[in-house]
């Protein structure tokens, strides 16, 4: 395996999908314990899809809260009556 | 006698289907800033993600009894936001020739994807950068640089974690459009965030011989 067909070959790796072989996976683990680059790519991609999972929520702005609140209240009021 | 906060999303959204208001005011409390979250990434406007939020939780209200509790309540609920925030942007940008759709013989295929060229390992763990408020701003940046036919597979499939199809569906693209432009995203993505969190001293360059 090369790097070039490595990196085309790279979201099937990362994410575990079925579409490899077992053979391809050796293949590919193969590479990447020979290629310094590669497995820093690898590592690299990885640590990507993790930083944007893991990233905090964005606060919703707190005057906009208030009005989503009567806006909910105001409609679940319309669907089951004066409970809320 | 369990309290409100100590029930599950699932149950929660039993009780409010029941009309317990209560119930479902901890729903939103729970949702609303991940919620808000995925409208400001795919709209990338304020006053459109607030829309988005409140379009969500009206949307849950209606059809609060039919939700099947086999699923998780938290990918239907952010599956519902996503569908809002991309009718909103579907609807901004005029329909059929949205750039997302338009396929492009060279950027839709695997012949010149983008190589990786700083090639470094990061100063710190992912989870440990994530803290920084300084990195949140960056990261989110990078992503609002991406054209939005990489920009939207990228958040669908890898921050909201849907399935291939299901990001296909969503985006009205074919399943390995979606897989092309994944890699593209994730690429592109890497390049730009590794020029900023990677150690210098540990940079290495691509081995052409191989
Ligand atoms: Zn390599």
């Amino acid at each position: 395996m090369t790097c070039e067909e490595l990196l085309k070959a790279l979201n099937e790796y990362v994410d575990g999908t079925l579409d490899l072989t077992q053979a391809d996976c050796e293949r590919f683990a193969a590479h990447l314990s020979g290629c310094n680059p590669c497995q820093i790519v690898v590592d690299n991609i990885r640590g990507t899809i993790q930083l944007f999972r893991a990233g905090v929520p964005f606060p919703l702005p707190a005057e906009f809260q208030s009005r989503l609140q009567g806006a909910l209240r105001e409609r679940w009021r319309e669907k089951f009556g004066a409970s809320a | 006698m369990t309290t409100i906060e100590q029930q599950t999303d699932e149950q929660l959204i039993a009780s409010a289907a029941t009309g317990d208001f209560d119930a479902f005011q901890e729903l939103v409390q729970r949702f609303q800033d991940r919620v808000y979250g995925v409208g400001l990434r795919i709209t990338r406007n304020r006053a459109d993600a607030e829309d988005v939020t409140q379009q969500t939780f009206l949307s849950l209200i209606e059809h609060i009894a039919s939700f099947r509790g086999e699923s998780a309540a938290a990918g239907w609920i952010l599956r519902i936001a996503t569908n809002h925030a991309l009718k909103l942007l579907r609807k901004k940008k005029g329909l059929p020739t949205v750039s997302y759709t338009a396929a492009s013989a060279d950027e839709d295929s695997y012949a010149s994807l983008p190589h990786p060229d700083y090639i470094a390992q990061w100063k710190d763990t992912p989870d440990a950068l994530a803290q920084r408020a300084e990195v949140r701003q960056k990261v989110e940046q990078a992503l609002d640089e991406l054209d939005d036919k990489y920009r939207l597979v990228f958040i669908l499939r890898d921050i909201q974690e849907l399935s291939v199809r299901e990001t296909a569906e969503a985006l009205g693209i074919s399943e390995s459009n979606v897989k092309v432009r994944l890699l593209r995203a994730r690429l592109m993505l890497r390049e730009h965030l590794t020029k900023d969190f990677g150690d210098e001293s540990t940079r290495v360059y691509p081995d052409h011989r191989h």
